[in-house]
């Protein structure tokens, strides 16, 4: 396709929390300058900075891009926001790539920040304005009525059951405790996840990511950069973005669509033919506990309704056959909405590496992919990283 | 390597901001909205006072759809015709909500649900409540039927519908 290769040669991260004493700004700054030092750049070395981040809403600010620009290093510098809702932390990393692909640029600041305790009494009221402002809105709707909804469908399609999902909690929350970064991190049961009170059925608390602030950084590079800054580049071999219809009642929410749609665009780029046998090492968007599962079947790691039976199995466990959120995810580590999303690609880069302390996956994992989901049920973003 | 580096940002607790340990700058924006409605749902509003609903066919994919609009963004081309729906339909999915809008909790809970309509194309539905039900009563699949407002009460919203019952 003429594009170069680019691969991503540091992360940086602050803490995922209910409330931070920092503002976005501060946040966007301590990620960015840690991800630099990572990589021992400056903010000289870099071209042009990508900043994700979700609606302005939850700040109260608006031109929020703008605001943060300055905590993202892009002080007089090409600088372009981009938002697809949850899908964003993992758009964000595709922008950039496509930033240096195409040769327009040779190094680009990856930043996406999120801080949502700052929206009173709770950011919930907010995402009311995702709902159709005609039909939908006058209803009094919760957002989470539409997870309550699209989990109850995938349930029913494929006989699954509550207790079956809730070991992703389990499993999530727990390998949070590793994660130093984490936010919600237990080791709980299952009977936890089903004894805790029902939020919107069959929701519960400890199906749910908290609300959280947050930010999260990468630097990506050109290949002879990279190569000169590095000896450990992970590089983004595959990329895939894909939108669905915003008449979410019109489909049928069993199954994720544009996510395989996203995943097959990046494998086709990727060279992946066989994902369940070629990739080793997953980090599929997990803001409620069901959204993994239904990642996975969208990601075709395994097939539709497969996935609560590969959970089941161990499977997914941080030393199971296909470690599946090693990080401990938006369900343990936490859920600042883009940065959750780029924390994932961040994690899969730490484990390529490596460098994953205490989370580290066994067996030397060589090619790992991350994704996240967003909008009105409408958004699937995929990369896939290799060594 | 990660696990052993510090990690920046500063967690606050509630305690700390009643406590006015931290200091915090409050606004609360006077934000008010008045959307025009526009000619599908503008036409669907004005059905919806009359006691009906409405859907618009498409004559090259056949799909006749609701909400409708009058462009078909599949085919990428304007939708054709006006057709009436009936005011029944099956329950697709459902939930039982005990939250408001803004996250504070109900006693009694509602029960949202994705109705697909009779009369419009398979899988076609609509968001909205059900009622005249228990919870635990409600099945997947279960036929239901608006119960609407009285004609003098109504006044071309969505809620003009109560809710759709059993039937």
């Amino acid at each position: 396709m003429g594009l170069r290769r680019v691969a991503v040669v540091g992360a940086g991260m602050t803490k995922f929390m209910r409330r931070a004493m920092e503002t976005g700004r501060e946040l966007a700054w301590q990620a960015s300058s840690m991800a630099l030092e990572s990589c021992e750049m400056t903010r000289r070395d870099i071209d042009c900075v990508v900043l994700g981040t979700a609606p302005d809403t939850f700040d109260g600010v608006h031109m929020k891009g703008e605001y943060l620009a300055d905590g993202a290093g892009g002080w007089q510098k090409p600088v372009m926001r981009g938002y697809v809702g949850g899908g964003t932390g993992v758009f964000s990393p595709i922008q950039g790539w496509y930033h240096v692909a195409s040769g327009l640029f040779d190094t680009c600041l990856v930043v996406c920040e999120e801080k949502m305790s700052t929206c009173l009494p709770h950011p919930q009221a907010a995402f009311l304005t995702i709902f159709d402002n005609m039909l939908e809105r006058p209803l009094g709707p919760n957002l989470i009525w539409i997870f309550a909804l699209e989990m109850h469908r995938y349930m029913t399609v494929h006989g699954v059951s509550k207790r079956d999902i809730a070991l992703v909690s389990v499993k999530n929350k727990g390998n949070a405790l590793d994660h130093p970064c984490a936010q919600v991190a237990q080791k709980i049961t299952v009977d936890d996840v089903l004894n805790s009170e029902t939020l919107v059925w069959p929701v519960s608390w400890l199906d749910i990511s908290p609300v959280s602030d947050g930010a999260v950084a990468l630097v990506l590079a050109a290949e002879h950069v990279a190569k000169r800054v590095t000896d450990k580049p992970v590089w983004i071999d595959g990329v895939g973005w894909h939108l669905d219809s915003a008449y979410w009642t019109n489909r049928d929410l069993y199954y994720p669509k544009y996510v395989e749609y996203a995943a097959r665009m990046a494998y086709r780029m990727a060279g992946i033919t066989e994902p369940r046998k070629q990739i080793q090492i997953a980090e599929p968007y997990d803001p409620f506990s069901y959204k993994e599962l239904h990642h996975l079947e969208g990601l075709l790691l395994c097939g539709k309704g497969e996935a609560a039976q590969m959970t089941a199995d161990g499977v997914t466990q941080r030393d199971g056959d296909l470690p599946v959120c090693p990080s401990g995810g938006l369900l343990g580590v936490g859920n600042p909405i883009a940065a959750a999303g780029l924390m994932k690609v961040a994690e899969i880069f730490w484990q390529l590496r490596g460098e994953a302390g205490k989370r580290q996956v066994p067996g030397k994992p060589t090619t790992g992919v991350a994704q996240a989901w967003g909008d009105l049920m409408q958004v699937g973003t995929v990369t896939v990283l290799r060594t | 390597m990660t696990s052993e580096r510090e990690y920046p940002g500063t967690p606050l607790t509630d305690g700390q901001l009643r406590r006015g340990e931290v200091l915090l700058v409050e606004h609360e924006p006077n934000a008010r909205y008045a959307w025009d409605a526009g000619v599908a749902i503008g036409r669907s509003l004005a059905e919806l006072k009359k006691g009906r609903l409405v859907g618009r066919e498409c004559y090259r994919c056949r799909r006749i759809v609701v909400p409708p609009r009058m462009f078909c963004e599949q085919c990428f081309r304007p939708t054709d015709r006006w057709v009436y729906l009936k005011d029944s339909g099956r329950v697709n999915t459902y939930s039982i909500s005990y939250l408001r809008w803004d996250a504070t909790r109900v006693a009694k809970p509602s029960i949202p649900a994705v109705i697909e309509i009779d009369g419009a194309s398979k899988g076609m539905g609509i968001l909205h409540l059900l009622g005249g039900v228990k919870p635990e009563d409600v099945q997947m699949g279960m036929r239901v039927k608006a119960v609407w407002k009285p004609p003098r009460q109504r006044e071309g919203s969505i809620r003009d519908i109560r809710y759709f019952r059993p039937y």
